[in-house]
């Protein structure tokens, strides 16, 4: 059953969350990726893992993530993708700019808040 | 840089696709079995396991295309995807395919050819460098013809040196004759057409020769050696490519003359400046000469200075003109040519006049690419109908409507390109053989060819072709109702009646633009005709010239008189052993055919009377009695006699319509001026004398559909002809009579060349080539239209009678006979082909403007003609709805309401 409540994910936001992941657990199969992005995100996020596939080529394909072939814990065939020093350097620029947007917001947000209050205020004069 | 990266590493999975797919495939596999043994870990039973895992992961083959997606160019997966699929549906439909290619092979190979005329005659610059430069001057056209369309040679020298706006100025003589150069290169002279150029001609237009060089000044001057430059056709024929043909030495006319040159294959002086003549070789003007005593005989071409505008000329004549005069020794001659200088672009001068005819056949080609489009429409509309249920089944699993659009588009591409390739093919055919019709007097016709220009354009077509037919049964299918579609299970209810009503509009729109071109081709077609019936003034038919060579010269003979007899004697001689041949009725000599060149000299008037300003002179002809029997032309008066000579009483022979203009200017008993005296002297000396013999029928010089102008006949006993063409009226056809009056001719002089017996017809046939070469293209593509018209016409009742199949068995069950039903499907046919007739004719009305100047005493609203027309397109639409119409009546009721 699909929790109706769950957050619909942007394409760019499951590829910088697949980077950080990579950084966070070195190397990880497809598998793997979809789990720990599910149990970071405390299965807020609705995820359909067969779309991590999708980030993933894209990441490959602009060299930012590297992949191979290999065995898993019980011998079993997977590929396995690592970060890039290209990558790493992508990751950080786009965590600097998600700070800088959520910053952003939070101030929009929030000031507007405020500004109600004190417009309230100022709109009813005693 | 990533992107750069992301854009190879796209284009590489593109063509690696298969290897990919399997690789993700693996992937996916190993993905699943890593989440069930996760699951079984957590303590699931294997087949829970395996249900939570493939629920966890979403779609399968959802991930794979997000993937495939993802990783390759999405667009052109589809695009070949589409292909494929349309190269497959439209092989298993053979017979489709192979009527849709075909009608659009035909209708873009006729599209490709006339874009290849129009483009060569008419939108691509002249063939010389700087085209836009070159200028023809001339004088406004007037009826007396090529004489009053040239300058002397003072004229030109005054015009050359006083005029600010040219780099240069040229001109050639343009009174030659054809066959007017004799080869001596074994036992019998060659003859060949030779043109006399002005030095720098070359050089003006930018001509480089292809072997030796081209004329300087010094070739041109008083007792220059004679050098000449070859045609490059005739260097291959006549003297067979010789490489070193420069610097031989040839007997031509009489003279040694030098050949110092060989011209490109590019350069065609017929092509340019006299279509549907062949020149073989050039000469050099000598303008000091005796070229300066005859008169006007120049045609000038003049280059425009850099930087110089149209206008800045024009101005520029104005103040030239006046200063130019017809000999620098008779000052009357001074200042005769104001207001007889016009400049006007080279290239109007020469294609001008196809304007018109050439739009008119670019919209009669226009039509039948609509005609078959619409046809095609309806096919693939009948065809997509068939599909529907396929389609809405594809719209049903989550294909959009754009991409069953672009799928229906694609296949569209590919039979208009399939047709596109063909018709390329036939347009090269057509064009060749175009380009090889010498006889067809139509302006660098000779430099047709298909070129990048050309193969854009069918390009163009090709796709917007398929955009048109394409678009109307794309738009229909992908608008249908998905649920009623796939519900629609009977044959004559919903969708298909919505698309019997667009397959009904088609045909008739098809039905209308072939009426409009019928009645296009039918009017030019009148006209033709109406021109064949001009009274020419003579009969063509049984006639022929034969080009006669003779030597009148007598040394020493300074009046003239001598010549005069000499050349007398020669000519009687002649005509009265080639009359003696039997099957020859008459025969005569003229120095100058109808409808080929024509030359004029003063203007011959009653005496004492003033003559008014800015009348033409009328042509001359200088003619032997018999001449007039042998061209059929009617005389009232007498003949010339051969007691007319040097000493007796000069005598000439004048058109009806000049007698008639001579009547009105002066009291003439009767207002006939038979038996009158008319005098070119202006000192009207009494020894100038001419006294009008006879009036004979006004005869059509310069062309059949124009207006014949002034004639006047001198005897050859008491004037200089400029050559002499023999004319003989045969009782038998003139080819069967050729060699004997050859043979008879070689008798009298031994020296006769070998020349072309000419019949007259092919003279009228040749100023006719034009006229007739247009109204024959426009009626093919008519009938081409007719043809097309007819098909869709039968394709759409056919289809509508096979839908209608179990409609028709109920009602022949319930008592409709095999007639009625036949009746009935014929009258819905006629019913759609009269309001197409009726439509087409409206439009016809409206647009006839744009070919009334095409035309020759025919009106462009002629009755008759539409009416012809419409009777013609109905009967045609009768048969193709007739056929149907018997399988209709032939329907049995028992298996009709068996079948679905």
């Amino acid at each position: 059953m699909v929790n109706p409540r769950k957050l619909d994910l942007l394409q760019g936001t499951l590829d910088l969350m697949v980077l950080q992941t990579l950084t966070a657990m070195g190397s990880l199969h497809g598998y793997g990726i979809a789990r720990r992005i599910e149990q970071v995100s405390g299965d807020e996020v609705l995820l359909n893992q067969g779309t991590i596939y999708a980030s993933l080529v894209r990441l490959e394909q602009r060299g930012w993530i590297k992949s191979e072939w290999g065995t898993s814990g019980n011998n079993r065939k997977a590929k396995f993708y690592s970060i890039t020093k290209a990558g790493r350097r992508q990751l950080a620029a786009d965590a600097r700019h998600w700070e800088r947007l959520t910053g952003v917001m939070d101030r929009v947000f929030g000031r507007s808040k405020e500004a109600d209050e004190t417009l309230g205020e100022s709109e009813n004069p005693a | 840089m990533s992107l750069i990266r992301s854009a190879t590493g796209r284009l590489r999975a593109f063509f690696t696709g298969q290897r990919l797919d399997e690789e993700l495939d693996a992937e996916l596999a190993a993905h699943i079995d890593l989440a069930v043994e996760d699951y079984i870990e957590r303590g699931m039973t294997p087949d829970q396991a395996r249900r939570r895992a493939i629920l966890a992961f979403g779609g399968i083959q959802q991930a794979r295309e997000q993937q495939r997606e993802a990783r390759g160019l999405m667009s052109f997966d589809i695009l070949l995807q589409d292909l494929k699929y349309t190269l497959r549906t439209l092989g298993r439909d053979p017979g489709f395919t192979t009527v849709a290619v075909l009608i659009l092979a035909l209708a873009i190979g006729a599209n490709i050819a006339v874009f290849s005329v129009v483009n060569t005659l008419m939108l691509r610059p002249l063939p010389f460098p700087n085209a836009q430069q070159l200028l023809w001057i001339a004088p406004p056209p007037t009826k007396c013809g090529l004489s009053c369309a040239t300058y002397s040679t003072d004229a030109y020298d005054e015009f050359r040196v006083g005029s600010r706006s040219y780099q240069d100025v040229t001109g050639y003589f343009a009174f030659s004759s054809p066959d007017n150069l004799s080869l001596k290169l074994g036992s019998a002279p060659v003859t060949a057409t030779s043109i006399d150029v002005i030095a720098n001609f070359f050089q003006l237009l930018g001509v480089q020769p292809a072997m030796g060089r081209v004329f300087r000044t010094e070739d041109a001057r008083n007792g220059a050696s004679p050098v000449i430059l070859l045609s490059n056709a005739w260097w291959k024929r006549q003297f067979n490519a010789d490489p070193n043909i420069v610097g031989k030495a040839f007997d031509i006319n009489g003279h040694q003359t030098t050949v110092i040159g060989v011209l490109p294959a590019s350069f065609d002086f017929g092509a340019v400046f006299a279509p549907g003549t062949k020149v073989d070789a050039i000469t050099p003007l000598n303008l000091y000469g005796p070229p300066r005593d005859w008169g006007n005989i120049i045609t000038m071409i003049g280059r425009l200075k850099p930087g110089v505008t149209f206008t800045q000329a024009v101005e520029d004549v104005a103040r030239v003109a006046p200063s130019m005069c017809g000999n620098n020794k008779v000052p009357q001659s001074c200042g005769t040519y104001k207001g007889q200088v016009v400049p006007a672009p080279l290239k109007n001068y020469i294609s001008g006049k196809l304007r018109r005819s050439l739009i008119v056949l670019w919209s009669a080609v226009g039509a039948i690419l609509l005609i078959a489009c619409v046809n095609l429409s309806n096919l693939l509309l009948a065809r997509s109908a068939a599909r529907s249920k396929e389609f809405a089944m594809r719209g049903a699993l989550g294909a959009s409507r754009g991409r069953i659009v672009r799928q229906l588009l694609t296949e569209s591409l590919v039979l208009s390109g399939a047709g596109a390739g063909f018709g390329l093919l036939l347009a090269l055919t057509l064009v060749q053989w175009l380009a090889h019709q010498g006889a067809i007097a139509l302006p660098l016709l000779s430099t047709l060819h298909i070129n990048g220009e050309v193969l854009a354009w069918t390009v163009l077509i090709a796709f917007l072709s398929a955009l048109l037919f394409g678009f109307v049964p794309g738009f229909r299918m992908a608008s249908g109702n998905l649920h009623e579609t796939l519900k629609d299970t009977s044959a004559g209810s919903g969708q298909s009646r919505k698309h019997e009503r667009t397959r009904s509009i088609l045909v008739v729109t098809e039905v209308a633009l072939a009426c409009m071109l019928l009645v296009g081709a039918g009017l030019l077609l009148r006209s033709f005709v109406n021109v064949l019936n001009v009274d020419l003034g003579f009969q063509p038919e049984r006639a022929a010239a034969v080009k006669v060579e003779y030597d009148d010269s007598v040394p020493g003979d300074k009046m003239g008189d001598l010549t005069a007899q000499k050349r007398g004697a020669i000519f009687q001689q002649i005509l009265s052993s080639v009359s003696a041949i039997p099957g020859i009725e008459a025969a005569g000599f003229t120095d100058y055919l109808p409808l080929s060149q024509n030359r004029a000299w003063d203007l011959a008037f009653p005496k004492g009377v003033k003559i008014p300003n800015n009348i033409d002179s009328p042509l001359v002809y200088v003619v032997t009695p018999g001449y007039q029997h042998a061209m059929g032309t009617q005389l009232r008066g007498r003949d010339f006699a051969w007691s007319d000579g040097p000493h007796s009483q000069l005598v000439v022979m004048i058109s009806q319509s000049y007698a008639r203009f001579l009547a009105s200017q002066t009291h003439w008993p009767h207002n006939d001026a038979l038996g009158q005296i008319i005098t070119s002297d202006p000192k009207s000396d009494p020894k100038n004398d001419l006294h009008v013999i006879g009036v004979v029928n006004d005869v059509h010089e310069e062309n059949a559909d124009g207006d014949a102008g002034w004639q006047i006949y001198y005897p050859a006993t008491q004037a200089g002809p400029a050559g002499a063409e023999l004319v003989v009226r045969t009782t038998l056809p003139p080819a069967t009579l050729a060699t004997s009056v050859l043979h008879t001719l070689r008798d009298v002089n031994p020296q006769q060349p070998l020349a072309q017996f000419r019949p007259i017809q092919s003279l009228v046939d040749h100023a006719n080539s034009p006229r007739r070469f247009f109204m024959l293209l426009v009626a093919s593509f008519a009938g081409l239209g007719l043809l097309l018209a007819a098909l869709g016409i039968y394709g759409v009742i056919s289809y509508t009678v096979t839908r209608q199949t179990q409609e028709i068995g109920i009602r022949m069950a319930l008592g409709a006979s095999a007639s009625i039903v036949e009746r009935q499907v014929l009258v819905s046919t006629l019913r759609l082909a009269l309001i197409g007739v009726f439509l087409g004719a409206f439009a016809s009305l409206a647009t006839a403007k744009l070919i009334a100047s095409l035309l020759f005493a025919t009106s462009p609203w002629d009755g008759a003609t539409y009416l012809a027309m419409a009777a013609a397109l109905l009967a045609v639409a009768a048969l193709s709805g007739y056929i149907p119409a018997r399988r209709a009546s032939r329907i049995s009721p028992m298996v009709a309401l068996r079948a679905n």
